[in-house]
């Protein structure tokens, strides 16, 4: 692997984070995370979608014409994620039910569109399978993070899914007892966004970078 | 009495962007002035109520008999995305000075979760035709007004020092976590003292 598809694969991850970085796909980032579970379903759903839409459109990208290209990805998007849908309905019925709304509108998780017209229509399909894994797994690890720290401090428990006897819910002492309920509500989610982001802000330019 | 209690329920208990996280990235991305906010709110509640009826249409004549239910994402996607081409085109033609204040906005809506969303809402909260317009020209509302009071608050805060890590996008989403605080007043108890 050379420098640059590794470079096309983690920059997702860290220097391009879709989250936190560009920005994008901000309404399922807070709106799924209040059990990590949930960010984890969301992130696996958000990696297929990613990954077979950019290999598709760069596959057809010679054949899509100029001005209707949006619509046209725009369909491929849509066709992954009634795949997604069908699939989690039928397997995971409680993080279907629990993602809801959330999980038709992958369709305008503008990560996915923002890939197909910024990537995905100029490069090749090993790189555009690269960069979907690469941006896929960094907006999976943001929702993850955030997911954790709302449920941790919010609820007290970390859910997973459940294996045998485990029931898939970890209770933390105390905690679970007195919950900073605040950050499980959609006040608390919006004010840990801008305090991560300040973090974020804070850390790059503590490195001396330019944010 | 439905549709006051639709408007109630969409303008403030469920507050399209302070509690249900949808249309977040124009509320970040367009709330810099208040003149864009006003804008961008106007054609999304314009798109909004037409969406709702055209995609409850589609549902009901088109999806149910034909038992296609599946394609419910597809078909609403370009049903939106279709809609917003076509009312650019009539805005444009009709009403030039309508296309120079909505103009720039129309295109983005496309991909604006909070139009989807009412679309799939409606359809899950089996709502009839006037319901359903109903919802989406009050959820369009709530966001403009999430929009205007968020776009005031960050012009103001451009007048005030902020540490150079909050300055920009963190603060205007712990304004906004401040503001989701406030409008959680507006709850359900709300809607049964309003209504009896």
């Amino acid at each position: 692997m050379t420098s640059e598809r590794r470079e096309v694969l983690t920059r997702g991850i860290f220097k391009e984070n879709p989250v936190f970085v560009i920005m994008l796909g901000l309404c399922p980032t807070l709106g799924v995370t209040t059990q990590v579970v949930n960010g984890i379903g969301m992130g696996l759903g958000v990696i297929f979608v990613l990954v077979f839409s950019n290999i598709f459109i760069a596959l057809l990208k010679n054949f899509i014409p100029n001005s209707i290209r949006i619509p046209a990805y725009i369909v491929i998007i849509a066709a992954f994620v009634t795949i997604v849908e069908m699939v989690m309905h039928a397997f995971v019925p409680s993080v279907y039910n629990a993602l809801g709304i959330f999980l038709p509108l992958i369709v305008v998780n503008c990560i996915i569109l923002g890939r197909a017209e910024a990537f995905a229509s100029k490069n090749s399909v090993l790189d555009s399978f690269l960069d979907g894994v690469g941006m896929g797994f960094g907006f999976t690890l943001s929702l993850t993070l955030i997911a954790f720290i709302r449920e941790v401090f919010g609820s007290g428990t970390i859910t997973l899914i459940p294996i045998g006897s485990f029931d898939g819910v970890i209770k933390i002492p105390l905690l679970y007892n007195y919950p900073i309920r605040i950050l499980s509500l959609a006040a608390g989610a919006l004010l840990l966004m801008g305090f991560l982001k300040a973090f974020f802000a804070w850390n790059s330019e503590r490195k001396g970078e330019t944010v | 009495m439905t549709y006051i209690a639709i408007f109630i329920t969409y303008i403030f208990v469920n507050n399209f962007i302070l509690s249900q996280f949808l249309g977040l990235c124009p509320f970040i991305g367009v709330s810099k002035n208040s003149e864009s906010a006003i804008g961008m709110g106007m054609a999304v509640t314009f798109v909004m109520g037409i969406a709702s009826i055209m995609t409850y249409l589609v549902y009901h004549l088109v999806l149910l008999p034909l038992n296609l239910v599946y394609l419910q994402t597809l078909s609403f996607i370009l049903v939106i995305a279709a809609l917003v081409q076509f009312v650019e085109l009539i805005v444009q033609k009709n009403s030039p000075a309508l296309y120079q204040a909505l103009g720039i906005f129309l295109p983005l809506i496309t991909t604006n979760c909070a139009v989807l969303g009412i679309a799939i809402m409606n359809i899950n909260e089996n709502y009839n035709l006037m319901e359903s317009f109903s919802a989406g020209v009050a959820a369009g509302l709530g966001f403009t007004l999430a929009l205007i009071l968020m776009s005031n608050i960050r012009e103001r805060l451009d007048l005030h020092p902020v540490r150079k890590a909050y300055s920009g996008v963190p603060i205007a989403f712990i304004s906004g976590g401040l503001m989701a605080l406030a409008f959680m007043a507006f709850d359900k108890s709300l809607l049964t003292n309003l209504l009896g």
